[in-house]
């Protein structure tokens, strides 16, 4: 594979484009230079000391490393379900309901893809494992995300129809059964969308980079074809469990409706 | 024999109830706006966690899974809640259905007509039916008739007249005193509101 090395030089002719950016914000008074400033900064220090981490890395093959280094990427995805949760389930389940979808979806996913799909040597190799798991990731946490936030604004909508069928003498999964399908639809939803589109509309950003890197474009397509599935499969599981959760923490064990468990809306975010 | 018994149930903002209903038996609540009317029902139905005991038939609903007993012991709403398009999605295909639609006054055909399109009273009567479509034992009625006229209450009361004759057990939540009058047996009379209000929901009940 061959491809063309990158100086500092190039990636300060690549800023001139954000300057030029900055400059237009000044001229007609959008007041945005400070922010871009900062977000172009932060994100480039951001993926340098990436970079460097993962460098370390791959420098080693050890399985506690890519261990420490996996659980680190859940919690930091479990923490960012956490963000964008409007209503947050009470006490501990609030870290545990995601926490534990991300970990269960996207370790097994991950796993799976490495073992029986791509077989590296050894398979915990930290070259495969961070970028796998990190789309995988990236991808079921929206999933999750859009099926904990459909779940808990229709329970709350949809509170008399539950707590009627509940009435009626149906189980806690039958009287959310209109609720907990249209969580998943949502959830799922962007998932086929983006399926259908790639390539298409949208040149997946791991083929891009693959083809950037001196790959075959038809193995990088076969690659990106390979991740679309695990990525799309896991999302659609990680949506699947978190509602099926979700169902278990709004109702109790003589299947009741229990929105008390749900906590206020959070605070503005700060940042 | 009793059918229905509450022994020592503890609903917030109501003092702990001890009472019991047979068969055949109308108990009216009353009390003013606030009273726990409502939630005494929900309570029975255990449809809000309460400390207490309530026996049917002397089996304590701890006994039983939870739908199980909401299916023989029924609460019904004064505003009933509907999750399809038509009310025929949310009946059971009994063959009373029709039977009980007509004894109410309303046509069958309305079984498939969109439920938004319903007035008030015809759904609060539908509701009624849907409550009493797989005959459970007791029927817990929150103002069955309050969005219904003169008519449709009259026949709404016949109705709970033909219930208790086939033996269940009501316990009816009305605001029309006349109504209690012709109906109940016995009357349970709650007190206003405390002075300082309790929150709705027990924190750790059952």
């Amino acid at each position: 594979m061959t491809y063309v090395e990158l100086s500092a030089l190039d990636l300060a002719l690549a800023a001139v484009l954000l300057l030029v950016n900055g400059a237009i914000s000044l001229v007609l008074g959008l007041r945005l230079e400070a922010s871009l400033a900062i977000a172009a900064v932060r994100m480039a220090v951001q993926l340098a000391a990436v970079g460097f981490i993962l460098k370390l890395v791959f420098a080693q093959t050890s399985p506690v490393w890519t261990l420490v280094i996996a659980l680190a990427m859940v919690l930091v995805a479990g923490y960012e379900l956490l963000q964008r949760q409007e209503r947050r389930f009470a006490g501990w389940w609030a870290y545990g309901l995601g926490n534990g979808t991300l970990l269960l979806v996207g370790g097994l996913a991950t796993l799976y893809a490495l073992t029986v799909v791509v077989g590296p040597e050894p398979w915990y190799a930290p070259r495969y494992v961070v970028p796998i798991l990190g789309m995988v990731l990236g991808n079921t946490l929206t999933s999750v995300s859009l099926a904990l936030q459909t779940l808990t604004e229709n329970a709350e909508r949809e509170r008399a129809a539950i707590e009627a069928r509940i009435a009626l003498g149906a189980a806690r999964f039958e009287a959310f059964g209109h609720v907990l399908r249209r969580a998943i639809r949502t959830a799922v939803t962007p998932l086929l969308n983006a399926m259908s589109v790639a390539g298409i509309v949208t040149l997946p950003g791991m083929m891009t980079g693959q083809i950037l890197a001196g790959a075959d474009p038809i193995e990088a397509a076969k690659y990106q074809i390979m991740i679309m599935f695990v990525l799309t499969g896991a999302a659609g599981l990680g949506a699947l469990a978190a509602a099926l959760g979700g169902v278990l923490l709004l109702s109790d064990a003589r299947h009741r409706l229990r929105l008390d468990r749900l906590s206020a809306a959070p605070r503005a975010a700060t940042g | 024999m009793a059918v229905l018994r509450i022994d020592y149930l503890q609903v917030p903002g109501i003092p702990a109830l001890s009472f019991e209903v047979a068969a055949h038996e109308c108990l009216a609540v009353e009390g003013p706006s606030g009273s726990g009317k409502t939630r005494l029902l929900r309570a029975i139905a255990d449809l809000d966690p309460a400390q207490g005991y309530i026996y049917l038939e002397g089996v304590e609903r701890r006994e039983l899974p939870a739908p199980q007993w909401r299916r023989r012991v029924r609460y019904v709403a004064a505003e009933p809640a509907w999750w399809a398009a038509t009310p025929r999605e949310h009946l059971p295909a009994t063959p009373r259905l029709e039977r009980l639609l007509i004894s109410l006054g309303l046509e069958p055909a309305m079984l498939d007509r969109p439920v938004a399109e319903l007035s008030t009273g015809e759904r609060q009567r539908l509701g009624l039916v849907r409550g009493v479509a797989d005959e459970p034992g007791v029927l817990l009625l929150d103002e069955p008739t309050s969005a219904l006229d003169t008519q449709a209450s009259a026949l709404a009361e016949e109705l709970i007249r033909f219930q208790l004759l086939a033996g269940r057990v009501v316990i009816l939540v009305s605001h029309d005193a006349q109504q209690i009058a012709r109906l109940a047996h016995a009357r349970l009379q709650l007190a206003g509101p405390a002075p300082a209000l309790r929150p709705r929901q027990v924190s750790a009940a059952a």
